[in-house]
């Protein structure tokens, strides 16, 4: 890691810190360019360049000029905070021994530069990461890959997206359909039945890794019962056991988590109003209790979200879905650089879509949140 | 510190109770708690086992025999063998050498990094504050994976079986709950009168923190320290299966063991002997770390808001 780098790291950090004291007004404006910049990267694979600028351009005025100060905030602190996480990919990648080129039989130099300059990797991170961003923004493409001849990294990844998608999603809907179920009835009577099976369950989430309980599911399910596809990628039915066993450890923590935050919550003065006012148990919990034990899961989202996509990287190996994990990983032992660059690209932009998506989910179940924003 | 002394704070209450010290109060209650110390126990007899047992038997993980492939547990190879004919009770003992130091020396350095950035968020407070929890917040967003990855490959040129890279890697993603512990007491005693009699009398900010914020932090973060090796140990196990590990840990013989899981031949003692030490030693710990939290920090709830920490 050479100087540049590190200037450049400690120069996106102070920017980003900086965020926090923008006043409003620059705030509007950097807040709805951000919006706009992101939108357009994000929307013209789908849209084409003409319609995605407009869109961008709209959308990006209007979150300007409308949104809250507080998400305005956020989103001007998210667009340079995945510019500073894939830089620093790039930085740890360059770091690393070996590159793309190191293992083509003693290419003499002239080859490997014209290599380098073919793939758009110069050798060195940060002019590597200037023609990547120049190649995203400019071109609107994520770069051919350079082990996966002729392929560009979207030919790779854009299969494989809904793939990582759809299990993503299905394991964070079972891990909090599932957590707060058992939580919720685990916290309204602790020490019953249920408080220790929501125990039990957070046992094995701690304490068994999760590529174990995946080998287990599928040795019983598709193995001995036959009832489940074993591995591989096809229909819904092969989705069923990856996206347990992804939800298990997350499910187990939610379940935690919803269970103090109902025992807590059951203490609050305004339940003992409302059972007083003599509504009946089950509206009391519904209607009362449910939104004051939920706060806690919600805010949880983003890192489960996380959490998920740490797991499924595992997940997708052992079970042998064509997902965008397995590209990751392979990119990074191969010293796929483009790969690499990609796949975080695109994982981190999910996961920050989703944060801001949880912030305002937040705001709109808790008062005191809304009233800050 | 004998049960005497414990039973004498108790009995007195006052100044017994103040000169036998918090720690020996902290030790009864852990005491009574039948799960820490169930935990306890099976941590010593483990750790015990997996330093002294290849030593003293003579275990050899290594050596390598086609005679013996594959057996199934016997007199003479008690957990079997796996498929080079290595023995696997040595494989099991020594691998558990490399999982424990690995999860103690990840813990290490994040209670390192934790407490240097949560003490310093909480003691200066304000902006300083404002910007390291920003930070915090930000990191516990992202996939830790793609970085512990990432730091794995600048460590593809040494040894494998060397577990400095590991811990390092794992150590560097572990810490934001330990400083946001660290920073939330730090907080909440910075405004104490001890404080502000030691700011009177001169002390330095350094001198307040370490002598004054620091030791009395402590409890949650022995506590915290405790439920974070338990996860260190998953994540390497995760890095063996994904072929980014050690050479000999558990994670390394348990994702051997879901290799060969199949229907028509099984070799279930090679998934069997590695899971039982490696959960039985991941339970202990939560349950010694729970134990250790009621006693502890006896503010935090049994249900554990306090432990914020990506349940993988």
């Amino acid at each position: 890691m050479g100087a540049l780098e590190v200037i450049s790291v400690a120069a996106a950090v102070l920017a980003l810190a900086g965020t926090a004291w923008l006043p409003s007004r620059v705030l509007r404006s950097v807040g709805g360019a951000w919006a706009a910049l992101g939108l357009l990267v994000g929307l013209r694979p789908l849209l084409g360049f003409a319609p995605a600028s407009v869109v961008a351009l709209l959308l990006g005025a209007a979150a300007g000029w409308r949104l809250p100060e507080a998400l305005l905030r956020r989103i001007a602190f998210a667009l340079p905070s995945l510019l500073l996480l894939t830089y620093v990919t790039a930085v740890l990648m360059y770091m690393a021994p070996g590159s793309p080129f190191a293992n083509e039989r003693a290419a003499p130099p002239e080859v490997e530069e014209a290599l380098r300059e073919r793939y758009g990797v110069p050798d060195n991170a940060t002019a590597f990461f200037a023609v990547y961003l120049e190649r995203l923004v400019v071109e609107g493409t994520l770069g051919p890959s350079i082990k996966v001849q002729g392929r560009s990294v979207e030919d790779l990844l854009l299969p494989a997206l809904p793939v990582s998608v759809s299990l993503g999603t299905l394991a964070l809907v079972l891990s909090v359909v599932m957590g707060v179920a058992l939580g919720i009835r685990a916290g309204l009577r602790p020490g019953s039945g249920a408080d220790l099976s929501s125990m039990g369950l957070a046992l094995v989430g701690v304490s068994l890794p999760n590529f174990v309980v995946g080998a287990l599911l599928m040795l019983a399910f598709g193995i001995g019962l036959g009832w489940l596809p074993v591995a591989g990628w096809g229909g819904y039915r092969h989705l069923v056991l990856p996206a347990i066993t992804l939800a298990l450890p997350t499910a187990a923590y939610i379940a935690r988590l919803t269970r103090s935050g109902t025992i807590d919550v059951m203490q609050q003065d305004y339940i003992r109003t409302a059972r007083a006012k003599g509504l009946p148990e089950r509206m009391v919990v519904a209607k009362h209790a449910l939104r004051g034990a939920l706060l806690p899961v919600v805010s949880y989202l983003g890192p489960a979200a996380a959490a998920i996509m740490t797991g499924s990287f595992v997940v997708e190996t052992l079970f042998g879905i064509p997902g965008m994990g397995q590209w990751f990983v392979k990119g990074a032992i191969n010293r796929d650089y483009s790969v690499v660059m990609g796949t975080a690209l695109v994982y981190f932009a999910m996961i920050t879509a989703f944060n801001l998506a949880v912030d305002l989910l937040l705001a709109w179940l808790d008062p005191r949140v809304r009233d800050e924003l | 510190m004998s049960s005497v002394g414990g039973r004498a704070v108790n009995a007195s209450g006052g100044r017994a109770g103040s000169s036998a010290g918090p720690w020996i109060q902290a030790w009864e209650r852990l005491r009574r708690s039948r799960a820490a110390a169930l935990g306890g126990l099976l941590l010593v007899a483990i750790t015990s086992a997996c330093t002294l047992l290849p030593w003293l038997l003579g275990l050899d993980p290594i050596t390598t025999d086609p005679a013996t492939r594959n057996l199934p547990p016997s007199d003479l190879h008690l957990f079997g063998t796996d498929a080079l004919g290595r023995d696997l009770l040595a494989r099991v003992l020594v691998g558990g050498r490399t999982s424990l130091l690995i999860g103690l020396a990840a813990t290490a350095s994040s209670v390192l990094i934790g407490v240097l950035v949560g003490g310093a968020a909480g003691f200066y407070g304000g902006r300083v504050d404002e910007v390291l929890m920003r930070f915090v917040d930000f990191l516990y967003g992202v996939p830790y994976m793609f970085l512990v990855i990432l730091v794995m490959l600048l460590f593809s040129d040494t040894a494998r079986g060397d577990p400095l890279p590991v811990f390092l890697a794992l150590g560097l993603v572990q810490w934001l709950t330990m400083a946001r512990i660290v920073r939330g007491e730090v907080l909440a005693l910075r405004g104490r009168d001890y404080v502000l009699a030691a700011r009177a009398l001169g002390a330095t900010d350094i001198a307040i923190l370490l002598r004054h914020l620091l030791p009395n932090t402590i409890g949650p973060i022995i506590v915290y320290a405790t439920l974070t090796v338990p996860g260190v140990i998953i994540l390497e196990s995760f890095l063996s299966f994904l072929g980014l590990g050690v050479s000999l840990s558990w994670g390394q013989l348990v994702a051997e063991g879901v290799s060969v899981v199949n229907p028509l031949r099984s070799y279930w003692w090679l998934l069997f002997w590695p899971a039982v030490f490696l959960s039985t030693t991941l339970l202990a710990l939560n349950f010694l770390g729970d134990g250790l939290r009621d006693s502890l920090d006896p503010r935090a709830g049994a249900g554990g808001t306090s432990r914020s920490k990506a349940p993988d």
